[in-house]
């Protein structure tokens, strides 16, 4: 076979080496193949995965604001945010013209925002948009342009509870009131997520879920929806018709210090932040403080009953209605000749307290004060919350410790006085307060002997039950009302004004037991009426009238002529 | 050897009476061949069926190509040698003409005039010279005793590379280099001395700086210095380059699995399912399937030296060795493009790749082979 005309005659080293040189060939190939898979391997990955991975993170949840029903008052939708790689968009691309009709915004502009972060790897196009822009902008197609889920906060009571809630900022995170002080427990934990891009941007696989979001707690708030609507109608009528700067209801459960309404007027819609002003959002009921006048007398009063020096009965002359300490001379609002020390409370006579306050060491009064609370921030965990000022006892003279005891020279914000009122619907026990339900009441600090309180509250119950009272607009058909106004003549710039007044009412019901206690200010009411009378006990009277029928609180008043003043003991003394 | 008489008897069969065998050698079907390059098919649609994107139109169109290719292998398997000798001249002499008329009224596809467009489909002459140069210098030098003289080396240096270089005008570099290499692979197993091989390395050398300033276009050079430095110009010609060798490297030693590859997969890389294919399957089926692939190649290859060492006259042994050896230049040009050791020449994953003219004529060499192989006779008048 191997004839010479027959065929090229190969040596066999030479058909050997062609054998070696094909193995050369194939292992050549499998060396380079070794080299970038195995050797190179790590940076190959590395450089791959770094084309086509992100990690993106995940919004969490935020937890709900709810109701102490379970209302919702505060609730997260998702949305849908817009945002672009902008090295990823070309933008000379047509499409930008489209996507700009889509999110509302010039071409121009969005061009700009684009190039100016050029080196940036994410920017919001527009945030919180309808999530159905996922499905246009799939439609449109254009690279690097994607949308995120977010969450959008949302206050189905709007105005009504604004100030107690507060709100939270574009990014979810609570800014102001109770979206603030909660802001832990609300939010979530974002994940973190890997996911798989093409060439062009477009998210085509979401990967593995690195940590899953974790969504927030929802809290149930001690506000009961319907009576911080029925305070928010009635207070904003009330500042209407008296054409009043500001003003502020607390409302309080008497039994466990649950804050069931907080409402101040102006308020402001957080759905709608355009109008937004920053002295409306001052949640003025916690933060503000103010000379709170003839609502702190029942202290006074309950110190000096206290001391033991002086009796219910004990009859106090304010002849003649004036009365001179050092320089200063303290009036009523009329000569109330000789009167007992339930008439002082009944007919707010500073004469009669000051004398009083007088008569029992300066440390027992400024103990009574410090003990209901006044200087010590309540810890509600509310943001700003204001702790008053008391100033201490060693410094008072005289005229200081006549005008601590009705009301001037201190400072409490309206829910430390309601906290205070506490004291006297709960025979002597202080209630922590809370903006969260309390599912089981909670222990009272005993501050004041029960008996002490329970006359106190006999006094503040002829306020308002009594037809000499000066709080008679308070009176609720079918229930005791308890209770004491204020009218404070305000400071302004040096010194107390002429006509400027704070009208205030602070009260409590069923006066028998009382369930609810609620402070009402009213600043500077324009019109002829100014007396906390005649301009705050009208709207305690309707928001507690309403919310004692709400919570279904049994009525105590037999018939509506029944109160008489309690009898007078025998050995009266005249100071 | 044995002589039968009055009955043709295939020689290479160990055992006559192996029923299989028997079969397919009155096919004229090389079976260990049609083994390899089914199995070699089978792993090109499910690569492909990846690297298109699980696309079932192309897989479909690869489908119709293959079966057309199948056809044709079946087809040449069937034309003894010495017509295929015979009508050898006629065969280069078309394809020189048509070369010629591609250049003056050929289609232009991405730059380059290849296609000729005969109404009825589209037809690349260079692909036919693939099999015509070797056919015609095997032809012409198995005419007189060999090894060759000067002379008759010269003349076969005429026909290769006067095809060579109308392909290279074109341009289409990889097939002229794949046509040049055939013609010369049958030179070289003439069994010319080594001086002249040295001599003919030598003139390559000088010629080399002429065909980079004079032959090479711009492009073409441009790719040879992307090779040398894809990194200079990441996002422009070395963006092939670096996708594939990111898609290669990060396929590791067991790949990513099918389907998976996640460069492939999100358009990172380009030409995927074409002249790329080989760096989809590395990154889906790593190292590991590399190596299968690879000994796949080798198995078909030395078949075919197998079949060119059993061959009985000059002409079916040059030609056979000469398509063999060319089927290896194919895979290693493409396989050193992808993975970065050559520079970028378009020249496809043989019967892997996406695209029907390639496959086509690959089948027919391999029908040559077959029909080298089964139309061997023991046949003494």
């Amino acid at each position: 076979m191997s004839q010479a005309q027959n065929g090229p005659i190969l040596p066999a080293w030479r058909f050997r080496l062609l054998l070696g040189m094909i193995a050369l060939v194939v292992v050549l190939l499998g060396w380079r193949a070794l080299n970038l898979q195995v050797l190179d391997n790590g940076f190959l990955q590395y450089k791959g995965d770094s084309q086509h991975k992100r990690v993106v993170s995940l919004m969490a949840h935020r937890g709900m604001l709810l109701d102490r029903n379970g209302d919702a008052l505060a609730v997260s939708t998702p949305v849908a945010s817009v945002w672009a790689d902008p090295k990823d968009v070309p933008l000379d691309d047509p499409r930008i013209e489209q996507l700009a009709r889509l999110l509302d915004k010039p071409a121009d502009k969005l061009r700009e925002l684009l190039s100016k972060r050029a080196r940036r790897d994410f920017v919001y196009l527009k945030r919180h948009m309808n999530p159905d822009i996922k499905q246009r902008l799939a439609e449109l197609g254009l690279p690097g342009v994607d949308v995120r889920r977010e969450y959008r906060r949302y206050y189905p009571t709007a105005e009504v509870a604004a100030h107690v809630l507060g709100f939270t900022n574009i990014d979810d995170q609570g800014q102001e009131g109770l979206e603030l002080a909660f802001d832990d427990d609300l939010r979530g934990q974002p994940g973190k997520q890997e996911v798989v891009k093409d060439l062009i941007g477009r998210v085509i696989k979401t990967g593995k879920i690195q940590q899953a979001p974790r969504p927030g707690h929802d809290l149930y708030l001690s506000i009961d929806r319907r009576l911080q609507f029925i305070a928010y109608r009635e207070l904003k009528k009330a500042v209407q018709r008296h054409q009043a700067k500001w003003a502020s209801l607390v409302l309080l459960d008497a039994k466990t210090g649950e804050i069931l309404a907080m409402v101040n007027q102006p308020a402001f819609n957080p759905n709608d932040r355009h109008q937004m002003r920053p002295e409306q959002l001052r949640n003025r009921a916690v933060t503000d403080l103010l000379e709170p006048g003839s609502t702190v007398k029942p202290f006074a009063v309950a110190a000096a009953l206290k001391s033991g020096l002086f009796s219910r009965d004990t009859l106090i002359d304010t002849n003649p209605g004036r009365f001179r300490i050092g320089r200063k001379v303290i009036s009523d609002f009329r000569n109330y000749g000789v009167i007992d020390v339930a008439r002082v409370i009944q007919k707010s006579s500073n004469i009669g307290i000051s004398k009083m306050a007088l008569g029992i060491p300066k440390e027992l009064l400024w103990e009574t004060y410090a003990d209901v609370g006044f200087g010590f921030a309540p810890a509600t965990r509310f943001p700003g919350e204001a702790e008053g000022y008391l100033p201490f006892f060693g410094q008072w003279n005289d005229i200081e410790r006549a005008t601590i005891a009705f009301g001037y020279g201190l400072s409490v914000s309206p829910l430390q006085l309601a906290q205070a009122y506490t004291v006297f619907a709960n025979d002597g026990e202080l209630r922590r307060l809370s903006f969260l339900r309390r599912d089981e009441p909670m222990e009272g600090q005993q501050v004041l002997p029960a008996a002490v309180a329970r006359q106190v509250r006999q006094m503040l119950e002829s306020v308002v039950e009594s037809d000499e009272g000066t709080g008679r607009r308070a009176r609720i058909p079918g229930y005791r009302v308890a209770g004491k106004t204020g009218t404070v003549r305000k400071t302004g710039r040096g010194g107390y004004l002429e006509d400027s007044y704070r009208a205030m009412f602070v009260g409590m019901a069923p006066a028998s037991d009382p369930r609810l206690v609620a402070v009402v200010v009213i600043d500077d009411p324009g019109g002829e009426d100014y007396y906390g009378g005649r301009v705050a006990a009208p709207v305690f009277a309707k928001v507690m009238a309403a919310a004692l029928r709400l919570l279904n609180v049994p009525p105590d008043k037999i018939s509506e002529d029944s109160w008489q003043p309690p009898l007078r003991m025998a050995g009266a003394t005249q100071l | 050897m044995i002589a039968q008489p009055g009955k043709l008897r295939p020689l290479g069969d160990r055992r006559p009476n192996d029923n299989l065998t028997s079969v397919f050698s009155n096919l004229h079907i090389d079976w260990p061949l049609l083994a390899a390059l089914g199995i070699l098919m089978g792993i090109g649609l499910l690569i492909l069926y990846s690297a298109s994107g699980q696309d079932w139109a192309t897989m479909q169109r690869q489908g119709v190509r293959l079966v057309v290719a199948w056809l044709v292998l079946i087809v040449v398997a069937q034309i003894a040698p010495r017509h295929l000798a015979f009508w050898t001249p006629w065969f280069y002499g078309i394809g020189l003409v048509l070369l010629l008329a591609v250049l003056l009224f050929g289609d232009v596809g991405k730059g380059a005039q290849r296609w000729l467009d005969l109404g009825l489909f589209r037809f690349q002459p260079s692909e036919m010279m693939k099999l015509a140069v070797p056919m015609m210098v095997a032809w012409y030098l198995s005419e007189k005793a060999l090894p060759p003289s000067l002379a008759r080396i010269g003349v076969s240096l005429l026909i290769i590379t006067a095809p060579a270089l109308l392909i290279a005008k074109q341009p289409d570099l990889g097939t002229a280099i794949l046509v040049a290499s055939a013609g010369i692979f049958v030179l070289l197993l003439t069994g010319i001395s080594w001086r002249l091989i040295g001599g003919f390395v030598a003139l390559l050398a000088a010629a080399a700086p002429v065909v980079w300033f004079y032959l090479m276009r711009d492009y073409q050079r441009q790719r040879v210095l992307t090779f040398l430095n894809p990194e200079s110009d990441p996002l422009g010609a070395g963006y092939h380059i670096i996708q594939s060798k990111i898609a290669i490297g990060s396929g590791g030693l067991y790949g990513k699995g099918w389907l998976n590859g996640t460069q492939s997969q999100l358009d990172f890389l380009p030409e995927r399912s074409t002249d790329f294919i080989f760096a989809v399957f590395a990154e889906e089926f790593g190292l590991i399937g590399i190596i299968a692939l690879l000994a796949i190649y080798l198995a078909i290859v030395l078949r075919g030296l197998h079949i060119a060492s059993l061959a009985q006259d000059s002409y079916t042994r040059l030609l056979a060795g000469s398509l063999t050896l060319t089927f290896l230049v194919y895979v290693f040009v493409n396989i050193g493009m992808v993975s970065g050791l050559l520079p970028v020449v378009g020249v496809p994953l043989p019967l892997v790749s996406y695209g029907g003219t390639s496959i086509v004529t690959l089948m027919a060499a391999f029908g040559i082979l077959m029909s080298i192989q089964t139309h061997r006779k023991l046949l003494q008048s």
